[in-house]
C-alpha cells in the first residue's frame, strides 16, 4: 500500500506503541533510529513544529504526535482494529487515552500517568511524596477502566491497551531509577494481572527495549537534569 | 423545543464549551444548554465528570462525554446526518487532529499568559509566539484549503472549529495587549477565514464579544480572590 518507515528512538515510549500498532496489523515498515541529542534533518524536515520522534510517514506524508498516529495507523489498515466500533466506547477510549499523555497541570486535576510517574521519579522530599500520591491515584483510575476484561479492549488488544502499555516496561525503570514503588501488585492486583497478560504477547514483549539499557538512560537523564538544576543556584 | 436526550453542561465564555455548541449546530441538534457556574459546580457536572470536574459535558441520554475534541468528534460519528466534521481521508484527518492538538497543547496557553504578562519584553516574547503559531496555521490554510472557505473546505470542519473557539479569546488579548494578533501583512488568508467563521450560521451567537468576555473574566478573577481570600 505504500512505503512506511517510522522514525523513533528506543528509549521512546511513545515510539514502541506505534511499532507495536504496525505490528499486529501486519504492516512492514522501515525503523530510523533518531539520535534524540543531535536529531537529523530528517526529523526537522518532518516534525517541524515540534522536532520530535515519533513522526509515521506513510509515502512521503509525515505523522507526528503517537495519539494521532495511531488513529492514522488505525483508519488507513483496517486488520486487527483498535479503536472499538461504538461511538461511546471509542470517546471512553479516546478520553483516556488524552488523560494517560496528559501533560497539562491544572489546579483541579492531579498530573497525569506518563509524566506524574517521571514527575514522581525526579521530585525529592515532601514533593515526592504528594507526586507518588497522585500518580498512583491516576494509576487506580486507569485500572478502573479494565472492569473484568483480559485487557482494556476486550479480549483483544486494544487502543488503551497500546497506550498503557508503557507501564510493563517504563514504570518500573522508572520505580528503580527513583527509587519508588507505583505498580504494587497489592493495591493494583489487576493492572498487575493485566501487565503480566499484555507482556505474554509476542508482538508486545519483541518491542520492548531492554530494561537496564532503560534504567542506564533514566538514570543518565536524571542526573543530568539535577546538575542542571544545581547549576542554576 | 430543546431535546432533552442532549444535553451540554457548559459555561458561555468557554472556548471549549463553544466548540461542542457549534458541532451541536452543525449538525442542526436540538439540545438543552445547562449553564454552570464554574465556582459552585452543579452535582451533575461533579458525577459527569468525576475525573476532572470541567465543562464541556456532553450528555447523550445518560451517558456523559467529556474533553471538547473527544465530545466533536463522537458528535460526528453519532449524528450522521447532516454535513461532516472531520475530513473522509486519514492522511487529512491526521492533519486536523494534529493541529488541533498543537493548538490546546502549545499555542492557546500562550493567549491566556498575554492576558496577565508583566512587562514589555515578556509581551513581545508572547506576541512573537503566538503570531508564529497563526502564520503556521495561516499556511495550513493556504497549502490544505484548495482556495476554499474553510480547513474543511465548503463547510466548518474540526480544524474551523478548534481554531475558530478561539477567536473571541484571541481579540480579548488584542484589546489586552493593544496589538493586533492576525494582521494582513502576515495573515491575510485567516482574517478573512476568521470573519467568514464567525459570521456563519453555525457560529453566530455562541462565540462572546470581546467585551462580554473580558467582563466575565474579572468577575472569574474576583471569584478565584475571594475563593483564596476565604481559605
Amino acid at each position: 500500500m505504500g512505503k512506511v518507515k517510522v522514525i523513533g528512538a528506543t528509549t521512546s515510549l511513545f515510539c514502541t506503541r506505534i511499532e507495536w500498532a504496525l505490528k499486529l496489523k501486519g504492516v512492514e515498515y522501515e525503523y530510523i533510529k533518531e539520535d534524540l541529542r543531535n536529531k537529523s534533518p530528517l526529523l526537522l524536515k518532518y516534525n517541524p513544529v515540534h522536532k520530535k520522534v515519533p513522526v509515521l510517514v506513510h509515502d512521503d506524508k509525515a505523522i507526528p504526535e503517537s495519539l494521532v498516529i495511531l488513529e492514522y495507523i488505525d483508519e488507513t489498515w483496517k486488520e486487527y482494529p483498535l479503536l472499538p466500533q461504538d461511538p461511546y466506547e471509542r470517546a471512553m477510549v479516546r478520553f483516556w487515552a488524552r488523560f494517560a499523555d496528559d501533560k497539562r497541570w491544572s489546579s483541579s486535576s492531579f498530573t497525569q500517568c506518563v509524566f506524574g510517574a517521571w514527575g514522581a521519579c525526579r521530585a525529592e522530599g515532601e514533593e515526592k511524596e504528594k507526586a507518588i500520591q497522585s500518580a498512583k491515584e491516576s494509576l487506580a483510575l486507569i485500572e478502573n477502566q479494565i472492569n473484568g476484561k483480559k485487557f482494556f479492549g476486550g479480549e483483544q488488544i486494544g487502543f488503551l491497551d497500546l497506550v498503557i502499555g508503557w507501564m510493563c516496561r517504563w514504570l518500573e525503570v522508572m520505580e528503580k531509577v527513583g527509587g519508588m514503588k507505583l505498580l504494587d501488585p497489592q493495591r493494583f492486583p489487576v493492572l498487575y494481572e493485566w501487565a503480566q497478560n499484555f507482556m505474554e504477547v509476542p508482538v508486545i514483549s519483541e518491542c520492548m527495549p531492554p530494561r537496564e539499557y532503560l534504567v542506564n538512560y533514566f538514570q543518565a537523564s536524571l542526573s543530568y537534569l539535577s546538575s542542571l538544576s544545581a547549576n542554576k543556584q | 423545543m430543546a431535546n432533552s436526550d442532549v444535553r451540554l453542561l457548559g459555561a458561555s465564555a468557554s472556548p471549549y464549551v463553544n466548540r461542542a455548541q457549534i458541532a451541536l449546530n452543525v449538525k442542526s441538534i436540538d439540545y438543552e444548554f445547562i449553564a454552570e457556574n464554574l465556582f459552585a459546580k452543579s452535582e451533575l457536572l461533579l458525577k459527569s465528570n468525576p475525573v476532572h470536574k470541567k465543562v464541556p459535558v456532553l450528555i447523550h441520554g445518560d451517558k456523559p462525554i467529556c474533553e471538547s475534541l473527544v465530545i466533536v468528534q463522537y458528535i460526528d460519528e453519532v449524528f450522521t446526518n447532516g454535513p461532516s466534521i472531520l475530513p473522509s481521508d486519514p492522511y487529512e484527518r491526521a492533519t486536523a487532529r494534529f493541529w488541533a492538538a498543537y493548538l490546546d497543547d502549545k499555542w492557546f496557553p500562550l493567549i491566556k499568559e498575554l492576558r496577565t504578562a508583566q512587562g514589555e519584553e515578556a509581551k513581545a516574547s508572547l506576541i512573537e509566539k503566538i503570531v508564529e503559531g497563526l502564520v503556521l496555521l495561516e499556511e495550513v490554510f493556504v497549502k490544505g484549503g484548495k482556495g476554499k472557505a474553510f480547513f474543511g473546505g465548503d463547510s466548518i470542519g474540526f480544524l474551523d472549529l478548534a481554531l475558530g473557539s478561539f477567536l473571541g479569546l484571541l481579540k480579548v488579548g488584542e484589546i489586552i495587549a493593544e496589538v493586533k494578533l492576525l494582521t494582513e501583512t502576515k495573515t491575510p488568508e485567516l482574517l478573512g477565514w476568521a470573519e467568514r467563521f464567525s459570521s456563519n450560521d453555525v457560529v453566530k451567537g455562541v462565540i462572546l464579544e470581546p467585551e462580554k468576555l473580558i467582563e466575565i473574566l474579572k468577575s472569574f478573577q474576583a471569584a478565584r480572590a475571594k475563593a483564596a481570600a476565604s481559605n
